[in-house]
Formats: structure tokens, sequence, C-alpha cells
């Protein structure tokens, strides 16, 4: 009794909050915008009985999800959005992994420190962070000073605005987020498999691919899925960093939410990019289940 | 291999300094004398002096921590809760489904969230403010909680609880009196992680809050989109110390606890 209780009420929690709210999404994606309050019609109206239920659903219609696929700007936006995740995952698991695998090979005392260092800017706010490098990449900016100064560069660079912003940016704030689970994999490693791995005649290099790289796979696939999901739905980088002529799905979302006020075309776009997500998702979900078992 | 190699050394480094120093320019450029945030003019502290002034600001930081402190408090109850159940609950019906629902929203884009659950709060009738805000928090923060708690909890050896309850606990008894001090840091890092989740968040808040309630990043975020500015490096600077003196305390308060719970178990097998 108790034990269903316990069980009851995180389940009914994320049910109410979690799940049913993807449903009223689907629900509006149908409906029609509308000068009204609120923005889209119909609205359901129980006061009817059967009819007023029957009415409802005849009004719903796939027009929006139409509009999607008519106006170029919308998969434009779904197929940039997935590209820069793709490559900024790539860039970021470039950048991540040497940074654990240092941190796994350093003296045991010096871990807890490096962890700490690792997670701090994790911790600190995420529109902070992306802020920094606006100052660091804008035109008059420290990077373009620090260039001009060396003699690199004679004209300033054009970054800020960019893709190459929105690229620095993602790499930059969702770092910790491939560190942290390579290292766990990598410090869970037995390091004489390395030796054995040499004895038996493979140079470090081969040792490395042969044994390391399969072995911190799990954290590789943790940390590529944690960074990817959310990036493709990304809105504060590419809003901050990316000017206008860079086009993510997030940015598009918001825009037709809260300046269009269309909220049954945000709601298709937001049930498209649900699919597009639904595999990776699950993906995710199962290999952090099956770590999970393996640790028990 | 106690030493670090030259590779590692290099790469560890490297790594820091591209973590920090984008903070760190953005902390020496607080104290700027100019209001050109580029251009140094000289140490000053008065942009510090201006931000206290600054009544919006002060306002929305105190919807923020309101909102954190209610949320991350709920989050750690339902949270290590559902780290409970499904670590220790054995098989139920809609398991799957359960497990699925504690780790979509962690990746899950916080457009997708916050467009969802606004669209909840107004089908239901519910009046955007604080409270939708701290419900809207709740939610996802909560999956970052158990994931933390559960984490500690797959590693704990099990038969400590089973020689309470055999040792005649109820099961209740055996929670307060057993698990809950063992799994006590994680469940204090998950409050934090929440905390500072919900003290973060911009999307889900822009969505979810009304007229009545702004948060502090939402009020960043407008006064951002118009240019750098010395005023949000002040106040970032701040964001950024308290959130170091919170992470620092943290680890070592858990250092402590690992440490006494390593004595104790030394000690526990010294009398064994």
């Amino acid at each position: 009794m108790r034990r269903a209780f316990l069980i009851a009420i995180p389940y009914v929690w994320l049910l109410a909050l979690f799940l049913v709210p993807f449903f009223i999404v689907l629900k509006i994606s149908l409906s029609d915008i509308a000068l009204a309050i609120p923005p889209y019609t119909p609205t359901l109206d129980f006061s009817q009985g059967w009819a007023g239920i029957k009415d409802f659903f005849s009004q719903l219609d796939f027009e929006n999800f139409i509009w999607l696929t008519e106006d170029d700007l919308y998969w434009k936006a779904y197929l940039s959005s997935v590209k820069i995740a793709v490559i900024s995952t790539f860039f970021t698991l470039l950048v991540g992994y040497p940074i654990a695998y240092g941190m796994a090979r350093a003296p045991v005392e010096w871990r807890p420190t490096l962890m700490m260092l690792v997670i701090l800017p994790f911790w600190t706010s995420f529109l902070i962070r992306v802020y920094a490098w606006m100052g660091i990449l804008s035109n008059e900016g420290y990077l373009n000073q620090l260039l001009l100064w060396t003699g690199i560069i004679s004209t300033p660079l054009t970054i800020l605005n960019t893709q190459t912003a929105v690229y620095i940016g993602i790499v930059y704030t969702y770092l910790p987020f491939m560190i942290l689970p390579i290292y766990s994999a990598l410090e869970r490693m037995d390091e004489s498999l390395i030796e054995a791995a040499e004895d038996l005649g493979c140079s470090r290099v081969q040792a490395f691919w042969l044994v390391t790289i399969p072995l911190s796979r799990p954290g590789i696939i943790a940390g590529c899925f944690l960074v990817m999901i959310p990036v493709i739905g990304e809105f504060v980088i590419p809003s901050l960093l990316g000017g206008s002529g860079t086009l993510m799905i997030g940015k598009v979302l918001w825009e037709e939410f809260f300046s269009n006020r269309d909220w049954p075309v945000a709601s298709a776009v937001a049930v498209v990019l649900l699919l597009i997500l639904v595999i990776p998702i699950v993906l995710f979900q199962r290999n952090q289940q099956k770590q999970t078992e393996a640790e028990q | 291999m106690n030493r670090l190699s030259w590779f590692n050394a290099v790469s560890l480094t490297l790594g820091f300094a591209f973590l920090y120093i984008p903070m760190i320019i953005l902390i020496i450029f607080s104290f700027n004398e100019s209001k050109l945030v580029t251009v140094w003019a000289g140490f000053s502290t008065k942009w510090y002096g201006e931000l206290a002034q600054n009544e919006a600001f002060l306002d929305a930081a105190w919807v923020t921590i309101r909102v954190a402190v209610f949320s991350s408090t709920l989050a750690t109850v339902l949270g290590t809760a559902a780290a409970y159940v499904l670590v220790r609950g054995g098989r139920f019906f809609g398991r799957t489904l359960f497990s699925g629902m504690i780790y979509a929203p962690l990746v899950m884009p916080e457009v997708i969230t916050g467009l969802s659950l606004l669209l909840l709060f107004i089908g239901i009738g519910l009046d955007r403010g604080i409270l939708t805000i701290v419900l809207a928090h709740t939610t996802f923060s909560m999956c970052f909680v158990s994931v933390v708690v559960s984490s500690r909890l797959v590693t704990f050896d099990q038969s400590l609880e089973e020689a309470a309850l055999d040792l005649g606990c109820s099961p209740a008894q055996a929670f307060r009196l057993v698990t809950l001090p063992i799994i006590a840091p994680a469940v204090i890092s998950g409050w934090l992680l929440a905390f500072t989740l919900s003290l973060d968040d911009l999307v889900i808040a822009s969505f979810t809050s009304g007229p009545s309630a702004t948060t502090l990043p939402i009020k960043i975020f407008s006064a951002v989109r118009l240019g750098v500015s010395p005023e949000i490096n002040a106040l970032s600077t701040l964001m950024i110390a308290v959130v170091t003196v919170g992470v620092i305390t943290a680890s070592l308060v858990t250092k402590r606890a690992m440490m006494r719970q390593k004595q104790d178990e030394m000690a526990a097998a010294r009398t064994e």
C-alpha cells in the first residue's frame, strides 16, 4: 500500500506535467489560429455533451502541418538545426575527450579538484556563459583586439552573428555534458588492460584505439546524446550569437509563439521537432538504463 | 602511471583555459570604469553601485530566488522518491514509461517543455505567475535530482537496509534511519543542482511566467539582446561568485561526509 503510494506520487506528477502537456500541444497543432483568448479554435466545450465533442473533433485538421511543408523556412530550419547539432557535437567530442582522458589519468588526489573545475562552469548560468562570448567575438571584441595587436590580422574578423560563433558557443556551453560521462567511463577502466595490450605488442596509439576507445564507448554515446538532442532545439545560443543569418528551429518556434502569436503553428513546429527527437531520446534512455543495470 | 604525461598536461591546461578565460574576462571588465566594455579605462566598482539601485533587477532577483527555493525543495522530495522507486521499486505496471519520463526531460529541448507546460496551464485556467514557474521548474529539475540520487542508490549496499528490516524497523524507519543518511550527500547535491537549474532557466520561465512575475534570466536576456553592458557584467560576476561559493561548500561537505563514512566502514571492519 505504502509502496503504491510512493510510486504514484512522482508518477502522477510526471504524467500530469510532462506527458499530458504533449497531447495538448498535439491537439493545438491541429487547431486554427483565432483572434480570441486563448488564441486558437476550436476549444473543447463539454457543456454541449456529445455533440460538442463531435463538433470539436470535426474542426481539427492538418492544415498547420501542410503549411510547414509549403513554406521553405521550416524545413530549412529543421535541416540546419540538425546539421549544426551534428557538427557541434563532433567538435565537442573532439575538445572534450582529451580533457576527460587527462582527468582520468591525473593523479588520484587531483581528480576531485579537476572534477569540481569542470562542474563549476556547468553550474554557472548558461545565459552568462553565452553572454561572455558576445564580448569576446564582436568586431571590437577581445579576440579581435588580441589578433590585431599581435599583427596576425590587419582588419577585424566578423565572427559574432555568424554560424562560427554559434559553434563556439555550443562547444563551450555543452562541454561539461561531454566531459563528465566520458570521464566516468574512463575512470572506471582498469589500466592494466592497457599494459596487457602493450605487452602483447600494441603500440600506445593502437592500444588507445583498440582498448581505451571501445571501453569508453558508453560514456561517448551518453555525452553525444546529452549534447546533440538539446542542441537541435537550442534557442539562447543562436539568438545571442547567431544573428539573423542563423536559422534554427528553436528560434523559429520562439518567434512563431512570441512575435507572431501563432500558437497552432508553434505547436505544429514542436510536434515535428519531437518526432525528429523521439528516436534519439529513446536510444539515449536505453543507453542510460543499460548502464544503470550494469552498475547494479 | 602516477605522473601526468605531457600530452595530458597540455590537454588539461588548454581545456581549462578554454573553460575559464571567457568568465575571467567577464569578471575583469565588470570593474571597468568605462561604459565601453571592450576598452579598459581604470578600476571602478561603480557598476555594482548602479546595480544595487536598479529596482527592476532587484525585484526580478527576489522572484527568481523564491521560485528556486520552492521548486528545488519540491523537486528534491519528488526526485528522491522517483529514484527510490526506480532503483528499489522492483517491477510495476508502466515502469518503462516511468523511467522514460525521468530521462526524457534531461535532453528535451526547453522550447518544447516550455510551450507544452504553458498550453497545459492555459488549458486548465491557471493564471501565469510564480506558481506556474515553480510547477514547471519542479517538473524538469526533479528528473535531474532523481538521476543524481539513483546513481548513489545503486552503489550502496542493500544488505544494510535488509539488516535494519530484520532488526525490526518498519520500511519507513529503515529509510529514515539507514538509507537517508547514506544517500544524504547525493540528496543535497541534487537540491543544489535543482536550485541552480531554476536560477538559470530562461526559456521555460519565459513561457510559463506572466506579467506579474519576471525572473532574473528574463531580465538579463532582454538587456543582453541590445549588446554587452558593464552592468550586466557586474550582475554576472555576482552570480558567478554565488555559484562558486556554493559549489565549493557543497564539495567540501560531500568530501567530509564520504571520509566519515569511510572511517565508519573501517571501524566496522575492525570490529567484525
